[in-house]
């Protein structure tokens, strides 16, 4: 397997990883608050920001962290005012960012030789030595804020008003994850593209719940899909010449798909299992509610 | 000097779209009273908790608890505040065990970025024996009953080691086996000294340990005192009323 003696294979390798690791962290809390999505938004919100580094010759990461960061605390401020009217200004918000990031590239077009497709669907085969060193950076910080403030976290995401009760403090603990929300977008960007971040988010959540218990142990498992997906989609880009983004995000899924039909029959031959042991005459357990009519 | 009371509500009035859920309530809850706010099903009784624990805003009218109103308190008065809502809310897109939920309660007593201490884990422990759920901590809370999610809640709020619980329906839904775990635990509690609020439909297994009731009509107080007798076939001997369903229709003094 000698992919990896190229140099930009292994920088490739580890910007994945990164991205692995730390996607899914960052996910498992929007999964948990049902906002699965939302890291979608924000990477459309993040292509104005990559439009606007091109464009003014910045650094299209800081300006696209910057921007993302902008949007995401936006779509924090409009769910905390409630549901009503809010999605149709998300809408607004991802769809002006998505369109404002395409308009911005195309006029710096004549600048820069950058392109497009690459911040939307990734390009890790050219991460250069700075960009592992801003995605190492950020994603230390990632990891930092969604392992070791993961009780609070947890305790915000699962039932916002008793931890309002309790004292906690929602509304910075709110906006501390709508911003790393934006920085955990930045940092995937380069390895499976802006529209396919929240996939890297959601998916191996998803696939690690199929056998989980807790909160705790979703997060580890996911964070660990996540890195095996990552580093199994850019060896099988870099051997069979696929598209990286995409190979990452279709390991991920198959990854869910294994899990959910593994604990499928786990659980069915379980049961069996435990039926024959027990014999045919097992006792139905008594109701636990007694019913009134 | 006396203490201030534990809850405080003073002339509160909260309105909902110009619809008035709450008209000028005025209510003092002591240190050691166990007060059961019951009424009909959109009576008020539930805004009148949710208001004053600051969840939902006054339109007039002045809320404090320990002598604190809410724009001022602090999480030293914040930790001396158990909650139980109705159920668990909705962030349950992510399995959480119920040790973890619990846990969480716990998080008033402990700093930001504080590791949990043997005491936290010692109050933990203590909240889920006292529900009766010591047994399932490892188990996901959806794999649980409703009445022992509603335990789970409970165990949550003691977690904090509280001075006041606020109940929201604690019965509601809630199997015999979990009512009875429930009123265990809440005459442990208020053997402690603790002070207790619960909004209630019936209130079963509970009516022995409450000392004072308030009833809720139409946003106004039209009781307080004693815990008024049941009437209708609530009151038939032999009755056993159990709610499988928080919202299923009944008929009923408070219906």
């Amino acid at each position: 397997m000698g992919i990896f003696d190229h140099e930009f294979m292994l920088r490739a390798l580890l910007g994945a990883l990164v991205t692995g690791l730390i996607a899914p962290a960052l996910g498992t809390y929007l999964v948990q608050r049902r906002l699965a999505l939302i890291g979608d938004g924000i990477g459309h919100v993040a292509l104005t920001g990559v439009g606007l580094g091109l464009l003014t010759s910045t650094s299209p990461v800081l300006t696209a962290v910057v921007v993302a960061a902008v949007g995401a605390i936006a779509v924090e401020l409009v769910r905390e005012r409630g549901r009503t009217s809010g999605d149709v200004a998300l809408a607004l918000l991802f769809y002006g960012g998505i369109s404002g990031g395409v308009f911005l590239v195309a006029l710096s077009a004549n600048k820069t030789n950058a392109n497009l497709i690459a911040y939307l669907f990734g390009s890790p085969l050219t991460t250069s030595r700075a960009d592992l060193a801003v995605m190492a950076v950020l994603g230390a910080l990632v990891l930092a804020v969604t392992l070791l403030l993961r009780p609070w976290l947890f305790a915000v995401c699962h039932d916002e008003e008793h931890a309002r009760v309790s004292g906690l403090p929602v509304r910075a603990l709110n906006l501390t994850l709508a911003v790393t929300t934006a920085v955990t977008v930045t940092v995937a960007m380069r390895a499976v593209g802006l529209l396919l971040v929240s996939a890297l988010m959601v998916v191996p959540v998803a696939a690690a719940q199929q056998v989980t218990r807790g909160f705790r142990a979703t997060m580890h498992l996911a964070m660990g899909i996540g890195v095996v997906a990552a580093g199994a989609g850019i060896w099988i880009a870099g051997t069979f010449d696929t598209a990286p983004g995409a190979t990452i995000v279709l390991v991920a899924i198959a990854g869910f798909f294994a899990l959910a039909v593994g604990s499928g029959v786990w659980r069915a031959w379980h049961r069996a299992a435990a039926g024959t042991r027990r014999g045919a005459v097992t006792e139905a357990e008594p109701p636990e509610v007694v019913l009134q009519r | 000097m006396t203490a201030p009371p534990v809850v405080e509500i003073e002339d509160a009035v909260v309105a909902y779209g110009g619809r008035v859920a709450l008209d000028h309530v005025s209510l003092a809850v002591t240190r050691g009273e166990v007060l059961a706010v019951l009424g009909a099903n959109g009576s008020g009784k539930s805004t009148l908790i949710r208001a004053a624990l600051g969840l939902v805003p006054l339109a007039a009218g002045r809320v404090r608890l320990f002598g604190t109103g809410t724009a001022r308190r602090s999480s030293h008065v914040w930790r001396r505040i158990g909650y139980v809502p109705q159920r668990l809310g909705a962030g349950s897109g992510v399995p959480a065990t119920v040790h973890e939920v619990v846990s969480s309660g716990r998080l008033a007593r402990r700093g930001l970025l504080r590791p949990a201490r043997t005491r936290d884990r010692a109050a933990v422990r203590a909240a889920l024996a006292a529900v009766g759920l010591a047994d399932r901590a490892a188990d996901p809370v959806s794999a649980l009953s409703g009445g022992q999610q509603q335990r789970t809640l409970i165990a949550r709020a003691l977690a904090s080691e509280p001075e006041l619980l606020v109940l929201d329906e604690p019965t509601a839904g809630v199997d015999a086996a979990s009512q009875e775990a429930f009123a265990s635990a809440l005459d442990d509690f208020v053997r402690g000294g603790g002070t207790a609020v619960l909004v209630a439909h019936e209130l079963g297994p509970l009516e022995p340990l409450v000392n004072r009731a308030v009833v809720i009509h139409y946003g106004k107080v039209v009781h307080d005192g004693p815990v008024p007798p049941p009437a209708g076939h609530h009151a038939s001997p032999g009755h056993d009323h159990v709610h499988p369903h928080a919202d299923t229709a009944e008929t009923g003094m408070w219906s």
